[in-house]
């Protein structure tokens, strides 16, 4: 009799954790977390198997064989004889070409739209309204072949180039660039300017702490633009001006020589940049106009200057507002740079989840490695807004 | 804990396995006569091969050949269900079951044959890949491209054999790569390109899209060899082998001067091979798991391929393609069938 009595209470205490509901919680959330693993190893398994009985190529070792197509834009060495895998770093770089310029160009754009829209000229804000309501209505696809297909209708055939000072050729087949060509002593000049710029963000630290200290205000921007240039420059004569252009010449078919800005990539900028501006200025005007009216009175009853209201104490405040819906147009700007497929500008989508998919046609594992990269230039964009906005929000007291 | 675990996955995991289960073992012949209709892979527009006409019919020689297929299993030409696809889903389409049957001027080549999972059964046009090019440039040669720029569609055998051309002639060329092909073609047409290039059947059909077809050339040099067949899924034999018997009744129905118009008579034809042909004499319809009158039901519908080949690229068709190579052997050309005994 007594042991049970002793028995019991024991059994039951060393079944009680099973009625903690920490404990259970957490139970059951090791039990998803097994599960949902267990679910997505299941599936790769499966994919393995089924693969391998229909008897299609696994596995990563196409990215080491030869490719044996050209892209019409490189910026990394590539020629037909090239790995799957250069492929990928074609197709990667000429991505963040466009991602970097389009959120540059949207950036800036967005902003005067913005402005415009806030304007107290009727005729400006109307304009403002009309292109925000207009282009972000329709569908970027829709752009992106409009733009292209004008362009090429628009620019002259590279027999009738359209000739532009300092060499500039314009035809449909791309806009041709005298392309630099180094010579020796330009690194002299180019060490001359990192110097100097180094003593400009010197320059500028002093008058910071200066203005800091003393209240007097220095025009360090002056001073730094001397620093940097006039070194530079100095180098740059006495060594006879290092450096001469290589000309576009018409060929055959079209011009040869010089960079050639694609007409692809200048379509595929200009819907971009449009769609996202559209955009952008929306999210400026909000940003602005978040800023209480009281905010501008103040500084204005301080005897701030219009021009110092704005940037001293309207933009901050107002870029609180602007930088966080802000990063997600510049991933929307990334990512919908992949449109480039239809108008045939050679982007990471192009020439490794479309041509070499289509070569090798190893899709699984294509698409996992093109859907990875978006996924890490979509974080690292995020991460560096964040750090951005982080900065920027200090700015409150 | 692996138990209970184990459970939730099956459950999960129900659908797709089940899918991929039967997807493995059923026969294709099997779940196509269970659908009722069989599903088939075609171009999403090429004039002569895949293309819907003024009616929204699908017309072509690959669509009949799909319709050839439907008239040998279920006796009835319409039968199928076409899913246009461009070049760069065709394969996934096949592998992933979502088609039975690609039949969309496919290259038959060893990498598509051995490490893709398909199984090419045969070739219904003899292809090879040409230039299109203004007349005004008065080209002779492809090498004389040198430095032009070229359109073409990703995906295809044609973007390697332009890099092997030119690559081979130590040329340089700018290619402008489309994923579709009536992106392409507008871009030539607006003269970004100063050739296009694609297989030469491709290059007749597209040319008559353009703005003015006169004032546009194929260059005579080919500079590939490119046969377009009909391709299926690896795994299931007797599906592959009723494809294939499919194209060879097709082609030997025109070497025995069966045709649609007198396939009713040639029944009762003294001639051995065509009794053979058309299921009056043998079993040769068991084998695929069909009836004996297969091929009578593929000439009665659809014709013989040379009357089909005619119709849709041929002197009945716009594009008024000559025959050449596409003859059958006995007239000087590569279609070769064996025979049915």
């Amino acid at each position: 009799m007594a042991s049970t009595r002793n028995g019991s209470p024991q059994e039951t205490q060393s079944f009680a954790w099973l009625y903690d509901p920490r404990t259970r919680g957490i139970i059951l959330q090791i039990a998803l977390l097994v599960g949902v693993a267990a679910f997505f190893i299941e599936i790769g398994l499966n994919t393995a198997a089924n693969l391998n009985a229909q008897n299609i190529a696994t596995g990563f070792g196409f990215l080491d064989r030869t490719a044996g197509f050209d892209i019409s834009q490189t910026l990394v060495p590539y020629k037909s004889t090239s790995t799957y895998g250069q492929v990928f770093w074609v197709g990667l770089t000429n991505t963040l070409l466009v991602a970097v310029i389009g959120i540059v160009l949207a950036t800036v754009f967005g902003f005067v739209i913005g402005l415009a829209r806030l304007s107290s000229n009727w005729l400006v804000a109307r304009l403002g309204t009309v292109y925000v309501e207009t282009i972000r209505n329709v569908p970027l696809l829709l752009q992106l072949l409009a733009w292209y297909f004008t362009l090429l209708i628009a620019l002259p055939s590279p027999d009738a180039a359209l000739e532009l000072p300092l060499g500039v050729g314009v035809t449909n087949r791309g806009l041709y660039l005298p392309a630099p060509v180094w010579e020796p002593g330009l690194g002299a000049v180019l060490i001359a300017a990192l110097a100097g710029i180094a003593g400009a963000v010197a320059i500028g630290i002093w008058a910071r702490r200066k203005r800091l200290a003393t209240g007097e205000q220095v025009p360090a921007f002056w001073y730094g633009l001397a620093v940097v240039v006039m070194p530079a420059l100095v180098v740059f004569l006495s060594l006879g001006a290092p450096i001469s252009f290589e000309y576009p010449t018409p060929g055959r078919f079209n011009l040869d020589g010089g960079i050639v800005l694609l007409p692809e990539l200048m379509a595929l900028l200009l819907g971009l940049t449009l769609y996202t501006a559209a955009f952008i200025a929306e999210i400026v005007r909000s940003g602005i106009e978040a800023v209480p009216r009281g905010q501008k009175e103040a500084a204005a009853a301080l005897g701030l200057h219009p021009w110092q209201v704005q940037r001293l104490v309207v933009i901050p405040q107002a870029m609180r507002v602007i930088i966080p819906p802000l990063t997600n147009q510049y991933l929307n700007l990334t990512k919908n740079s992949s449109l480039a497929v239809a108008i045939g500008y050679p982007d990471l989508v192009s020439v490794f989840a479309g041509t070499v998919l289509n070569q090798t046609n190893q899709a699984v594992e294509v698409i996992l490695i093109t859907m990875g990269v978006y996924l890490a230039i979509s974080l690292l964009t995020a991460l560096l807004m964040n750090w951005f906005n982080a900065r920027m929000a200090l700015v409150e007291r | 804990m692996r138990h209970r675990t184990q459970i939730l996955t099956a459950a999960a995991l129900g659908l797709i396995a089940v899918a991929s289960a039967t997807h493995a073992q059923s026969s294709t012949l099997d779940s196509v006569k269970k659908r009722g209709d069989l599903r088939c892979g075609v171009n999403i527009g090429l004039a002569g091969f895949s293309a819907p006409d003024d009616k929204g019919e699908w017309t072509g020689l690959d669509v009949d050949f799909c319709r050839a297929v439907a008239s040998a299993i279920f006796k009835d030409p319409t039968k199928v269900k076409f899913v246009p696809l461009s070049a760069k889903e065709r394969f996934t389409a096949l592998q992933s079951g979502e088609i039975d049957l690609l039949s969309r001027n496919t290259t038959w080549t060893m990498s598509r044959d051995t490490q893709q999972g398909l199984a090419f059964v045969g070739v219904t046009y003899y292809d090879g890949q040409g230039f299109l090019v203004k007349k005004s440039l008065d080209l002779k040669s492809v090498a004389q491209l040198a430095g032009a720029s070229i359109c073409m569609q990703t995906g295809t055998t044609n973007e390697l054999n332009v890099a092997d051309y030119f690559r081979t002639r130590s040329l340089t060329y700018n290619p402008v790569v489309f994923e579709k092909n009536e992106e392409a073609v507008a871009a030539f047409n607006l003269g970004r390109c100063d050739a296009y290039t694609t297989d030469a059947s491709g290059l007749y059909a597209q040319r008559i899209k353009l703005a003015d077809p006169s004032a546009y050339v194929v260059l005579p040099e080919i500079i590939s060899k490119e046969p377009l067949g009909p391709a299926v899924r690896q795994g299931d034999d007797q599906w592959a082998n009723l494809v294939q018997w499919t194209l060879f009744a097709w082609l030997n129905a025109e070497g025995l001067g069966v045709t649609q118009e007198n396939v009713d008579e040639m029944i009762n034809s003294g001639n051995p091979e065509i009794r053979r042909l058309l299921g009056t004499e043998g079993e040769y319809g068991l084998g695929i798991g069909l009836d004996n009158d297969w091929a009578y039901q593929i000439v009665k519908n659809v014709g013989n391929y040379g009357q089909s080949f005619e119709r849709n690229v041929g002197k009945g068709s716009r594009l008024d393609i000559a025959r050449d190579q596409n003859k059958l052997w006995k007239d000087g050309g590569l279609h070769y069938a064996p025979p049915i005994r």
